[in-house]
């Protein structure tokens, strides 16, 4: 994004105009002098506990008191109940793999991240999670292989999240 | 209800389209629509625009092509639902027309993806199930999703990297006939297995490409469709569905009993419902389809959650070449979003672009005689995919008259 930055710079110095010749197809592009980053915010009042549990180290999912359906992510109302009675249940973190991948090329906010292995898991309380999971060695990722879910902090940033990591 | 079919057809070259804007990009697959039809622009009475957008600059992209089309002052709207975008917006022209609420209505496809940068298209892209559970801490990519039910389908049933390579091969040999696809070079199992992952078990070539594209498509009224036409390709079921947000609340896949999309089963067995079809069976029913093959694990599931074979054996299906023309039933013979390419809001209409013509027996017109199905029962197949199974649509469109 700034390398075209630079390049609308450039061009528009040289020739008055933000226009360049496209490397591959040589043809003619206007670059947009106007940049717009875009950083999201969104409510977490519904499921602060969720949040608060990370903090402490906890996995929280809820469920619902009337019907008894099983929310992971944590979710505050009962579509089908048209209730919002939800018992907050601490995930036990006992899982078995489901399935797995390694994403090698990466979104453009996640490039200063080694390749990392997302995963999902059934946990023993009957929810599924979707996390990265850390092992050392891939290749000994195997159908159905136990895993625990653990908060962490990830680096850089040291923000909280959860994770697999092999029993 | 009334009866609907579409009457005129258009499609731009797919690539890389540095060389027009959005409403030009439109303009092509319009035009040679409006000419198939024999009709001009002003004969159009409602527009519904499919651009997943997100990546390109203009954000009333409607507006912008109703203008440039020179269909102003009719009515328009825009249309999301991922890469199922322009079944949708078919779809709704369908209802427009169905309803009785127009006689003619135009159902345009188009995206400019590389207005982005190759990062932030692969960003956007990879934001799309649910953002905060998927993306925000896990940075997942739409390769990583197919990926996830990849490695579930080699757990459960065995599936080799050669078998999806075979897929990659079928693909790419076709659109190297194909005059408007973006890929026009034959590939070999090897070209497959030796490109890099991507997002393992998936490589570079079982990947479709990043495409600009448009397609439209001309939907009339029984007694229209009979005044513009003698071939007339009718709408004989379309069925939608929607899948959870988030992949981990997939039961079906999940449990490894099944790996495939539940939200294209249920579209497909509303389709058939429709249509007078049977769902163990569906195969025989049609000369020919086009299924969703974003990438190749896409096309092996979509065998199955069609009922073109059972649960598991869409492999066979590959290993025994019975998708290449001439075989059970030939899928993406045009080239598949694979190699064809996939303009996230102009796919459907392509795949409808291609049927009609298939059905019509003019595609080998385009594509040569290797490329043109048989056409003995009249019958072709859309299976249009929407991010990873959250939005399916399933059209059937016919040479003949719905049974009602």
């Amino acid at each position: 994004m700034s390398d075209l930055g630079e390049i609308v710079k450039k061009s528009i110095k040289e020739q008055g105009l933000p226009l360049i010749e496209e490397t591959k197809t040589k043809l003619p592009l206007y670059i947009s002098v106007r940049e717009l980053p875009l950083r999201f915010q969104f409510g977490t009042s519904k499921i602060q506990k969720f949040f608060e549990g990370l903090k402490e180290g906890k996995i929280y999912m809820t469920q619902c008191k009337k019907c008894g359906e099983k929310f992971f992510p944590p979710q505050a109302d009962c579509p089908k109940c048209i209730e919002s009675n939800m018992e907050w249940i601490q995930l036990s973190g006992e899982g078995e793999l489901l399935t797995c991948t390694m994403i090698v090329v990466k979104p453009s906010t996640y490039t200063h991240y080694d390749n990392y292995i997302v995963g999902i898991a059934q946990m023993k309380e009957d929810v599924k999670v979707l996390a990265w999971l850390k092992i050392d060695t891939p290749e000994k990722i195997k159908p159905k292989m136990k895993v625990r879910l653990t908060t962490v902090r990830r680096e850089p940033e040291g923000f909280i999240t959860y994770e697999f990591v092999p029993i | 209800m009334r009866d609907v079919a579409i009457v005129g057809v258009g499609h731009s070259k797919f690539g890389n389209r540095f060389d027009v804007r959005i409403d030009e990009l439109a303009w092509e697959a319009v035009s040679e629509a409006l000419k198939d039809a024999n009709l001009s622009a002003k004969d159009m009475e409602f527009l519904v625009v499919g651009c997943a957008g997100g990546w390109s600059a203009e954000s009333l992209p409607a507006v912008l092509c109703s203008e440039y089309c020179g269909t102003l002052p009719k009515g328009s709207m825009r249309v999301e639902a991922a890469c199922a975008t322009s079944s949708a917006a078919t779809a709704v022209a369908y209802n427009f027309v169905a309803s009785g609420y127009v006689d003619l209505a135009l159902a345009i496809g188009v995206e400019k993806m590389y207005e982005s940068p190759t990062p932030v298209q692969i960003e956007l892209i990879g934001r799309a199930g649910n953002y905060f559970w998927e993306f925000e801490n896990f940075g997942m990519t739409f390769p990583g999703y197919y990926a996830l039910h990849a490695t579930g389908h080699m757990w459960k049933y065995g599936l080799k990297e050669e078998d999806l390579a075979e897929i990659a091969v079928k693909n790419h040999y076709y659109a190297s006939m194909n005059p408007k696809a973006q890929f026009r070079k034959k590939i070999t199992v090897d070209t497959v297995m030796q490109s890099r992952y991507i997002a393992w078990p998936l490589k570079l070539f079982d990947c479709c490409p990043l495409t600009d594209g448009s397609t439209a498509l001309i939907l009339a009224s029984e007694n229209k469709a009979k005044e513009i036409t003698d071939t007339p390709v009718w709408i004989n079921g379309i069925g939608a569905s929607t899948g959870t947000g988030n992949l981990s609340k997939r039961d079906m896949f999940l449990k490894l009993e099944y790996s495939g999309l539940e939200s294209a089963v249920e579209a497909a067995k509303q389709a058939y419902k429709r249509a007078g079809i049977d769902y163990n069976n569906a195969a025989k029913h049609f000369d020919v389809a086009c299924v969703h093959d974003c990438f190749t694990i896409a096309e092996l599931m979509a065998y199955e959650d069609l009922g073109f074979c059972k649960r598991g054996e869409g492999i066979k299906l590959i290993r025994e070449k019975q998708t290449y023309n001439g075989g059970l039933i030939p899928v993406n013979i045009d080239g598949g979003l694979k190699a064809k390419g996939h303009p996230i809001g102009a796919t459907g209409g392509s795949m409808m672009y291609s049927l009609t013509k298939q059905l019509r027996q003019e595609y080998g017109n385009l594509a040569g005689r290797e490329a043109q199905a048989t056409i003995t029962k009249g019958r072709a197949l859309a299976h249009n995919i929407g991010g990873t199974g959250h939005y399916a649509y399933v059209t059937i469109l016919s040479l003949e008259k719905p049974h009602r």
